[in-house]
């Protein structure tokens, strides 16, 4: 069986790869560009730990080959602090206490950035079910609610900052 | 979890994909949105020696009305089918099933074509597109293939499909005035497949007559399942209560639920039943409404 060049983004980092197909997007990840903030939860498609955003759409990384991110921009938990400060969905979770274990905490930030992306002003209703493909079996999910209610308000406000300057 | 090796090709047109399909045979398989298809993978249910990604093919993903048909091309993800405009104000049933199919994640993968030719009876869509009398397109080396969707479901996990084609379109015929629609599923949570699932769609004309009903069934048989008897009672009704009784009775009956995790055979059948009661009262709602 032969391998197959990938040209990838990894965090806005290029990679050239020679990756065998069955490659999970999760292990070229972790295994071969060594950023392990991305988990490897149930590896069904389950729980959401290993969720990452795939030209921006968050996607669980255990169950897309790495193949099929050629040509694409896969943005992780490393990629969200800039210039040495936290990303807003970040500064909610350590304000509010979204997380305990910690172990779900990459996958759930990656999508609620999608999710907020989306919709900049969730309900509560909207936030559960944004969150619904992300399991969390420390906080009972209302400190992550808090957090994403934090954080919508933060990048609001930025938002708000950007057009009035 | 590793799937076993395999090739992998990624063709950029349909007739390309088919000719690899002619090459490979039963050896090779279709990646669409892969969260069928790669978790069978993984667990080495499925061994496939060919994967054909068709992901970069264009054309493929699209909404739109035209003939007096609304198409979905196969490669829509149920992420576009739920924030269709278009579906959202015309097709309710769409905000309703995709809202219940599986997860955020997964809906940005999946796509239509993919969960009707997985011929899976616990998938959703089919039942949806039973209940709206859909044509599902293919193309093969002979050109295309039109079949109801009443022909696709051959059994489990088989299809119309022939092993060189490809799924590419649904047609649904846009409906009269004073249509309505709805699917729900009883689930025990996100992403389990339905206890039971219930699509329908019902035309009513002025005077409150019933002119088309359609009654889909999710994960109550080894093919979904579409409630022939019902639907044909309670067409050219005025839909009383006492009728719909009567029809989701018959549901509860047509149907072959088995026992599992998820409940008794017995407790299926009652489930059909509620549901199907709940989504004709829905559908007439929204029929009235529209």
């Amino acid at each position: 069986m032969s391998t197959k060049k990938i040209n990838i983004s990894l965090n806005g980092v290029p990679h050239e790869m020679e990756v065998e197909p069955r490659l999970l997007l999760v292990h070229l990840i972790r295994e071969d560009l060594n950023e392990t903030g991305t988990h490897i939860g149930c590896d069904t498609s389950n729980c959401g730990a290993c969720t990452v955003l795939l030209d921006g759409r968050s996607v669980k990384s255990c169950t897309i080959l790495a193949v099929q991110a050629d040509g694409k921009e896969i943005s992780t938990v490393e990629g969200l602090a800039q210039d040495g400060k936290l990303h807003p969905i970040q500064e909610g979770f350590r304000e509010k206490h979204g997380l305990q274990c910690g172990f779900c905490t990459p996958g759930m930030m990656m999508r609620i950035k999608e999710l907020l992306e989306k919709n900049p002003n969730p309900t509560e209703e909207e936030i559960r079910w944004g969150i619904s493909g992300n399991l969390c079996r420390c906080t009972g999910y209302n400190n992550i609610v808090k957090a994403t209610q934090y954080a919508a308000e933060k990048l609001r406000e930025a938002e708000t900052e950007t057009v009035n300057a | 979890m590793i799937p076993n090796s395999f090739d992998y090709a990624s063709p950029t047109s349909i007739s390309e994909a088919i000719a690899l399909l002619q090459k490979h045979g039963d050896e090779a398989k279709i990646l669409s949105g892969g969260h069928s298809l790669l978790p069978m993978m993984k667990l080495r249910l499925a061994e496939p020696e060919m994967i054909i990604d068709i992901n970069n093919i264009p054309d493929l993903s699209y909404i739109r009305e035209s003939d007096g048909y609304l198409r979905l091309g196969a490669l829509t993800r149920e992420v576009e089918l739920e924030d269709s405009e278009l579906l959202r104000s015309n097709y309710p049933i769409f905000a309703d099933v995709t809202k219940l199919i599986a997860d955020p994640q997964v809906r940005n993968c999946g796509t239509i074509g993919g969960n009707l030719a997985h011929g899976d009876a616990a998938n959703d869509h089919p039942a949806v597109m039973l209940a709206m009398n859909a044509e599902v397109v293919s193309q093969g080396p002979n050109g295309e293939k039109v079949t109801h969707i009443t022909d696709f479901f051959h059994g489990f996990y088989m299809t119309a499909l022939e092993e060189d084609e490809i799924l590419t379109e649904i047609r649904i015929p846009i409906p009269p005035a004073g249509t309505g629609s709805a699917y729900t599923k009883l689930e025990r949570k996100v992403g389990d497949y339905a206890t039971a699932g219930v699509a329908i769609q019902l035309t009513m004309d002025a005077s409150g007559t019933c002119t088309y009903m359609g009654i889909g069934l999710t994960n109550v048989g080894v093919k979904p399942i579409k409630v022939t008897r019902a639907e044909e009672l309670l067409t050219g009704t005025n839909l009383s209560q006492d009728l719909i009784d009567q029809a989701a009775q018959m549901a509860s009956e047509d149907c072959s639920p088995s026992a599992d995790l998820r409940g008794s055979e017995e407790y299926k059948r009652a489930m059909v039943k509620v549901l199907v009661r709940r989504m004709i009262k829905l559908a007439m709602e929204r029929a009235r409404a529209h």
